[in-house]
């Protein structure tokens, strides 16, 4: 497919010619070219390190490209800080909420341009009335006296809609905006797009889910490895070619799954409780089992794995592994029963940057190739290069720094650093969820083999074919309570939804 | 127990790099650069710098201060700080005068010398691992706290006359040349070397220093580790209070004032980053000797205290400041 | 909303009042309108220097170096004084001057990214060694001073001396500073969110340079009060203050991890230091207790601020949410 000229009558508000940018050792754009066009969303596909947000920040002034033009209206531009940007009409919303948690709701929306008394001073009096207004037009009914901080995710969201309408702007970058918001959340967001088109904004949406692509999205453009692929009309294209198009080859959806043998009890949960975050769970994790979570974001299940974890404790409830009743108090009474989890957050919570690779997988299992509290390098490389190979990591050395390697290597190593501990349990919260579709089908591939040798496995996730071509069961989760199991025949995506959203909301897909 | 599918990756080389050669491009390899040429430096602009007894009677002005740098590099690797341990010394003496006056003999004023430093190292280390509340504040707040208890206990005046036999630590020989600081200070080196780089604990500290959720998600005690550290902390700031006091030979309120500034400096000099994370004790070794050293030289050229702490100053600033600014340049 | 932040000011000035009401059960005279006004002209420096450090700490830096910057401008004011410098020169000059030093401070911490505290560590004392350098380790003492330069600050307008008008009006400045301009809100931006600063347009380093700067300015003018109002100046003038004008922020709930503070709540909390400092002689208890005092009062104020600011735990469970 080749890149075929904008149709349509009106001419791009926006538009990006020959845009390369190169970081040390990365070429990250190559070449690309983007068109955005007055009322139309514009979905921006591909993979991880297609070069999706470095473009979003040259548009935003947070980088300057190295080569290439921005043209605004057909006359060239430059954005060199992040105020000419925003002054040119082009405004970000981004994934994680880039707002101030200690400032008002008004003062989110107007920082940087703030009305003015006669003085040059802040008019705080015309700046609340004026927010009160931004939102009431966007429907959401927020107190512009309020601190961010006490807000919900899905208020900032509206926050960020409110600032982005506040500069007038022309151009609205939604980078995946949808990521952390609950269903409802979602439906209420694409109504707020429908009310930007109207109001003839040009939206460059970003986003990984091709359901919500193929409802709100009038055009496409696809990136690979840097490089523009194609655009096009969303009316002519289908997800398999879309999804071709990202990866360079056609991907079957065809999950790894072998059959299980599922043997005795490993892990049996019950009436566990935490005062806020879950209540009265219980369920039999057995061996050889892939069990799977699925919830809303937000419905309690990492909450869940955390306490089984050691990291937050529960309030009440037992657990048993194996024959033995335990309490679980630390990660290290986790690790040392057998269970261990893979977080959701890898940056944050599994990979420690900084250090090499090789101390990073033997980090739980210092007491194994130490001596008497002593380190025995050796020993460390010996496990490090053990496991490394057997998860296919992709690496110049053992002591290279953990930070260096791609998300999908970086997951290889937390896996890496938890089979090696010998756990009778392992917990992988979200284990695919940011890495490209290559890592992806390997930790598939893994998680499966690891099944068949008698490991009992919990994966949390939320992408429904993840959860249906992976798991032998499936437990779905509601606001911090087991709402349903699903078996066999039973585990179908609406079984799976409707539980998730709750019967009384049953208007769900 | 389970095991992992069969080898199928490929085979990732160990290092890319031998320690050797790493050890050469090293930061701490440029010091030691820098520490021999001050060396030559001063033994050709003065003839009395040569003297084994001379070098000896200087290594006094780095041994006390080095041993709280060992623990402090400790700490801020962890990504912790303790303003407060110059304050811990003042107190630590001040508790060891009183002993004294109530006619406690050597071995009870060294104890409680320690213990004064145990405790108050575990009073910070309770308020930032357990309270959770940030070092830097914390120990700005001890740091008045502690030397305000000596000024309360001895307002402007001072202890003197502790017996003959407690000024050994400060001022006793081993052998020949080797003072009993020299000595300790050799041997704190070896301690720290081989607790931060040779043992389950150490590799912990890095590990907190570069990520701390991660290090609880992996099942390390960081709490537990971050409290130890301080507890640390004190207990070399109470050796360096005996040191110092037996040394003087009397405890003002004042003693050490400042300290904690040349502790830290002889850290971030040793190549510790004071983000945390990345250091060494070899680092902080021979900083602890280029200080010595530049000191002691400078003394010889007769240039006056306050001028070796705008140096000290300087150095602080400027040994993070050059890196960055060739980088800065070289772009 | 900000209730909890007003509630920490309401607790703050609660217990400046029973403080003043358990010194007034025993010495009524300390709370007589004269005393009072003489506890804040005497407070005044604190007042002001506490307000500087508070914009530098809202962006999440600390200043180290403000009493050795007081210190160098407050000794060059003399030897300008001591040259026959015109009075409204030496105050242009010794602000510029601060401002300098503040200056240099903000330009490593903005261009060559070095933690402030670092840098402060590190500029307080060679600030403080170049006195020694400029003077020889020599006093200028009260006989060798103007009496216009020492009688400035003393000069008493509308019934208060002109020091205590200068914290007022340094206060009125900086609550119009931090509330209503541009520059005062991007502090608290660059606090709060680094990242998010830099999406919106404000540049995190100019920024905490402008917060550095604003800080060396108040401590060269304060230089001059200083050195005026008690006629000396040498080397080691207000050694170890710096302490206690963190120490005023950290009690007046400025978040040392940056983004949140107000102007009365570092007023008081410096107020608060100033009415220990004059109360205990009067109270008949050592002056040497204040360090220790200050020391604990310091450890209480971030125990309590962490424990209304402490994480909030995620609500999931619906009844959860109504309890809450």
């Amino acid at each position: 497919m080749q890149a075929q000229p904008a149709s349509g009558t009106t001419p791009p508000v926006l538009s990006l010619r020959g845009i390369s940018k190169s970081f040390p050792g990365v070429r990250a754009l190559n070449g690309v070219q983007l068109d955005l066009f007055p009322g139309q969303v514009t979905a921006l596909i591909g993979e991880n390190g297609a070069g999706k947000s470095t473009i979003v920040k040259i548009l935003t002034g947070i980088y300057q490209p190295d080569e290439g033009s921005i043209a605004i209206d057909g006359r060239p531009v430059q954005f060199p800080t992040a105020q000419a940007a925003g002054d040119a009409g082009v405004t970000a919303i981004h994934q994680e909420t880039v707002l101030f948690d200690e400032l008002t709701v008004a003062e989110n929306i107007f920082i940087g341009h703030a009305p003015r008394t006669r003085l040059g001073l802040i008019d705080w009096a015309a700046m609340e009335a004026e927010a009160r207004r931004l939102l009431t037009s966007i429907g959401a009914n927020l107190d512009p006296k309020v601190r961010l901080r006490d807000l919900g995710i899905a208020s900032k969201h509206l926050v960020a809609i409110a600032r982005a309408l506040s500069i007038d702007a022309r151009v609205v970058i939604m980078d995946e905006p949808t990521a952390a918001l609950s269903h409802k959340e979602i439906h209420e967001l694409y109504e707020l797009v429908e009310t930007l088109k109207a109001q003839g904004k040009a939206i460059l949406f970003i986003s990984h889910k091709f359901d919500e692509i193929f409802r709100i999205a009038d055009r496409w453009t696809v990136f690979r490895d840097g490089q523009f692929i194609a655009e096009g009309h969303i009316t002519d294209v289908t997800e398999g070619q879309l999804v071709q198009m990202m990866v360079g080859r056609s991907v079957d959806q065809i999950y790894p799954k072998r059959p299980a043998r599922i043997g005795n009890p490993v892990l049996t949960v019950s009436g566990y409780c935490h005062p806020t975050e879950f209540e009265d769970i219980g369920f039999t994790l057995h061996e050889g089992e892939i069990l799977g979570f699925y919830g809303l974001v937000g419905a309690g299940r990492s909450e869940v794995m955390q306490a089984l974890f050691g990291i937050t404790k529960p309030s009440k409830g037992a657990c048993r592994i194996g024959n033995d009743i335990r309490v679980i108090r630390s990660t290290a009474q986790a690790v040392e029963a057998g269970i261990v989890y893979v977080p959701e957050d890898r940056g944050k919570q599994g990979a420690v940057k900084g250090l090499p690779i090789f101390q990073n997988v033997t980090l739980p299992s210092l007491s194994r190739t130490s001596k008497g509290g002593f380190l025995r390098l050796s020993e460390e490389f010996r496990l490090a290069r053990d496991y490394t190979q057997r998860l296919d990591l992709r690496a110049a050395s053992l002591d290279q720094d953990v930070g260096l390697l791609s998300g999908g290597n970086q997951q290889k190593v937390v896996i890496a650093k938890w089979l090696a501990t010998r756990p009778r349990v392992i917990i992988l919260d979200e284990p695919t969820k940011g890495i490209d579709i290559g890592s992806k089908a390997a930790v598939h591939d893994f998680m499966s083999e690891l099944a068949a040798q008698g490991l009992a496995v919990i994966m949390v996730s939320s992408e429904i074919p993840e959860v249906l071509g992976m798991s032998d069961r499936v437990i779905v989760m509601r606001e911090g309570r087991i709402a349903a199991e699903f078996a066999g025949d039973a585990m179908t995506p609406e079984n799976l939804v409707r539980a998730a959203v709750g019967i009384e909301e049953g208007e769900a897909a | 127990m389970t095991t992992a599918p069969q080898a199928t990756g490929r085979q990732i080389p160990d290092r890319l790099m031998s320690p050797t050669r790493r050890a050469l491009k090293s930061w701490e390899m440029l010091l030691f650069v820098v520490a021999v040429g001050i060396f030559v430096a001063n033994s050709l602009a003065s003839p009395y710098f040569l003297d084994p007894w001379n070098l000896s009677d200087a290594s006094f002005n780095f041994t006390e201060k080095a041993l709280i740098a060992f623990a402090m590099a400790m700490l801020i690797i962890a990504g912790e700080i303790d303003l407060s341990v110059a304050s811990i010394i003042a107190l630590a003496s001040t508790a060891m005068g009183a002993a004294m006056i109530a006619g406690a003999p050597v071995p009870v004023l060294v104890a409680v010398g320690l213990g004064t430093g145990v405790l108050c190292g575990a009073f910070n280390g309770l308020l930032v691992a357990r309270f959770g509340l940030p070092s830097i504040v914390v120990t700005i707040g001890t740091m008045s706290l502690f030397r305000g208890l000596s000024y309360i206990a001895l307002g402007d005046g001072a202890y003197t006359g502790y017996p003959a036999g407690f000024g050994w630590f400060g001022q006793g020989y081993v052998w020949w040349v080797f003072s009993f600081e020299l000595v300790l200070f050799a041997l704190f080196a070896v301690v720290f070397y081989v607790l931060l780089h040779r043992t389950n604990f150490g590799r912990a500290v890095y590990v907190i220093g570069n990520n701390a959720t991660a290090a609880r998600f992996s099942g390390i005690r960081v709490d537990r580790i971050r409290f130890m550290l301080f507890v640390l902390t004190g207990l070399m700031s109470g050796i360096a209070a005996v040191c110092l006091t037996s040394r003087l030979g009397s405890t003002r309120p004042s003693i050490a004032m400042g300290w904690e500034l040349e502790a830290v400096t002889m850290v971030v000099l040793g190549g510790v980053s004071i983000l945390g994370g990345s250091g060494s004790i070899p680092g902080v070794v021979i900083a602890a000797l280029v200080m010595g050293l530049v000191t002691f030289g400078l003394g010889l050229l007769n240039v006056p205290g306050i001028v070796m702490s705008i140096i000290i100053g300087a150095l602080l600033i400027g040994v993070i400041a050059l890196p960055r600014l060739w980088r800065m340049l070289r772009k | 909303m900000s209730s909890l932040l007003k509630s920490r000011e309401a607790i703050l000035a609660l217990a400046i009042l029973i403080l003043l009401a358990l010194i007034a059960s025993r010495f009524p005279g300390f709370v007589s309108p004269l005393n009072l006004a003489n506890v804040f002209t005497d407070t005044s420096p604190l007042i002001i220097l506490a307000l500087g450090q508070m914009v530098v700490i809202v962006t999440k830096c600390i200043d180290l170096s403000v009493a050795a910057n007081l210190a160098l401008t407050g000794m060059i004011a003399a030897m300008m004084n001591g040259a026959g410098v015109p009075l409204p020169l030496i105050l242009l000059t010794v602000i510029a001057l601060g401002a300098t030093l503040g200056a240099v401070n903000g330009l490593l911490v903005w261009k060559l990214d070095i933690p402030s505290i670092v840098v402060t560590l590190g500029t307080m004392t060679i600030y403080r060694g170049i006195i020694f350098l400029l003077t020889d380790g020599k006093w200028i003492n009260a006989h060798e001073m103007t009496e216009g330069f020492k009688a400035l600050p003393r000069l008493i307008f509308l019934g208060l001396p002109i020091m205590a008008w200068m914290a007022v009006a340094v206060i009125v400045l900086t609550v119009v500073l931090v509330r209503r301009t541009a520059l005062g809100r991007a502090f608290f931006a660059v606090g709060g969110n680094a990242h998010a600063a830099v999406y919106t347009g404000i540049s995190v380093g100019r920024t905490q340079m402008a917060a550095f700067v604003i800080s060396g300015a108040l401590a060269g003018f304060t230089g001059y009060l200083w050195v005026a109002r008690y006629a000396v100046a040498y080397v080691d003038i207000a050694g170890g203050f710096e302490l206690d004008v963190v120490a005023a922020c950290v009690i007046g709930g400025i978040a040392i991890a940056g983004g949140a503070g107000t102007v009365a709540g570092c007023v008081m909390g410096a107020l608060f230091l100033g009415i220990i400092k004059n109360a205990l002689p009067v109270v008949g208890i050592s002056p040497f207790w204040q360090m220790a005092i200050s020391g604990a009062a310091i450890l209480i104020a971030i125990a309590f601020n962490s424990r209304n600011q402490g994480p909030k735990g995620r609500i999931i469970l619906k009844k959860a949410e109504h309890r809450a």
